[in-house]
């Protein structure tokens, strides 16, 4: 299918785009790679009354790091994540996790601030930056806020975003103890939305892990983290703990069912990745 | 401002100018603007990869694109690839190898299977999968397509020795 019509406005600047989308509140939609708006207004999910193309903001774009904080611009594009040196070094979590994001020509138009504003309960960056404790910096008229990434996302499609604030970049802080990283993600096909996946960060002081944060993504209506990794911190963990715990986060969950996946399915699958998960890191801790 | 509005781009190397709708996507427009009818439309929502072409140099969805935001950039399809002659040892690799049935999904692999020949020289068959796994073939179960692909790129690798 195709879109309907709308009227087309380029952004020069992010004031520009914030006095438009100021003018036009609800029935703007911004423009960046496109690649989860324009198929939403292809299949006539959405339909704008105006597009805003912030694609050309070229202060938008980058990532820069400073105080010992990573910063990415909203649109730094997903083939930027996967070749950035910065990312590879100080959020390692975040590059393994693009490869997993669409194909070579979704990742070449398809923006990290996108698919957070978008929040697709599916997608693996949202995840990420809940695991890595990220900061999300949003602009609007009055000014500029920073939120929590675990407050940034907050049900399917929604977040923290009025329809008048921009989401101009991302804050990682950069790890300074001993720290690992996982991700995984069950999809059908290489490059599709995820029937269960997990972005793990942990820290490790001596042997064991003192801190661990797994985010779960397309097993609820946000990313959410487990709960029940909590069991796993400051001890020595035994094959039976990862069990029971995992036991525990499969109760933590309601997965909604879809034509993709039952909910008992789901559950199952985001159990057998908190067991990898949970291995893998407490792996890497005791071979230190 | 749903009116048409004008661009100007490069298109397999000569200037287009136009007046479109917004509305319009690039796999369109090069379709029924420009009669550049190797670009083809599948899914029209970035999942069968069957529009995929270059712009910048880079490959991407035509059906995911606004014309209006190819204004100042420059367009490569198949055409344009096909007609340089950058892809003909590809091209007959395919045609040796029956790595196409109905071709509808043709033009759009050869853009994806050259774009990764050009960044590696010698990619494994699961990477060519990996680079390959947007683009949807529902006649050749693939195998053929990598075949093709592997012998082009082993091909050239002898030429540049």
């Amino acid at each position: 299918m195709k879109a309907p019509a709308f009227a087309y406005a380029r952004a020069t600047s992010v004031e520009s785009a914030l006095e438009m989308l100021s003018a036009h509140g609800e029935k703007a939609k911004l423009l960046s790679g496109g690649q989860s708006l324009l198929p939403a207004m292809n299949l006539r999910l959405i339909s704008p009354e105006i597009v805003i193309d912030i694609g050309d903001l070229a202060e938008l774009r980058g990532v820069v790091v400073r105080d010992g904080i990573l910063s990415v611009g909203a649109l730094t594009r997903h083939v930027e994540l996967l070749e950035s040196p910065a990312i590879a070094t100080s959020a390692p979590l975040v590059a393994e996790a693009v490869r997993h994001v669409a194909h070579p020509a979704i990742r070449n138009r398809g923006t990290i601030g996108g698919s957070l504003a978008h929040a697709d309960p599916a997608a693996e960056l949202p995840a990420c930056m809940v695991a890595l404790a990220a900061t999300i910096v949003v602009r609007g008229k009055s000014g500029e806020r920073r939120v929590a990434a675990g407050d940034f996302f907050q049900g399917i499609f929604a977040t923290a975003l009025s329809a008048e604030e921009l989401l101009v970049s991302i804050e990682l802080p950069i790890e300074r103890n001993p720290s690992a990283h996982f991700f995984h993600e069950f999809a059908r096909r290489h490059g599709d939305y995820a029937l269960a996946g997990v972005a793990a960060h942990a820290t490790m002081e001596g042997r064991v892990l003192s801190g661990l944060r797994m985010a779960f993504f397309a097993v609820a209506d946000k990313p959410v983290l487990a709960k029940a990794a909590a069991r796993l911190i400051n001890v020595s963990v035994t094959p039976a703990q990862i069990s029971d715990a995992a036991e525990a986060f499969g109760d933590e969950l309601d997965p909604a069912e879809d034509q993709q996946a039952s909910a008992d399915l789901r559950r199952h699958l985001a159990k057998v990745l908190f067991r990898r998960c949970a291995g893998a890191l407490t792996a890497v801790g005791a071979a230190r | 401002m749903t009116a048409p509005m004008a661009i100007a781009l490069e298109v397999n190397g000569e200037p287009v100018n136009a007046h479109v709708l917004p509305r319009l996507n690039l796999a369109d427009f090069l379709r029924e603007h420009l009669q550049l009818t190797g670009t083809h439309v599948g899914c029209e929502h970035g999942v069968c990869g069957a529009c995929t072409v270059r712009v910048d140099g880079e490959i991407v969805r035509a059906c995911l694109l606004l014309a209006v935001q190819v204004n100042g950039k420059s367009v490569q399809t198949i055409e344009g690839l096909s007609d340089s002659g950058e892809i003909a040892d590809l091209q007959a690799a395919f045609r040796e190898r029956n790595a196409l049935q109905c071709g509808y999904c043709t033009p759009a692999m050869l853009m994806a299977a050259q774009d990764l020949l050009r960044r590696q020289a010698e990619p494994s068959r699961e990477r060519i999968r990996e680079h390959l796994s947007g683009n949807y073939c529902r006649c050749t179960g693939y195998q053929a397509i990598v075949d093709a692909i592997e012998a082009t790129a082993q091909a050239r690798k002898v030429q540049v020795r």
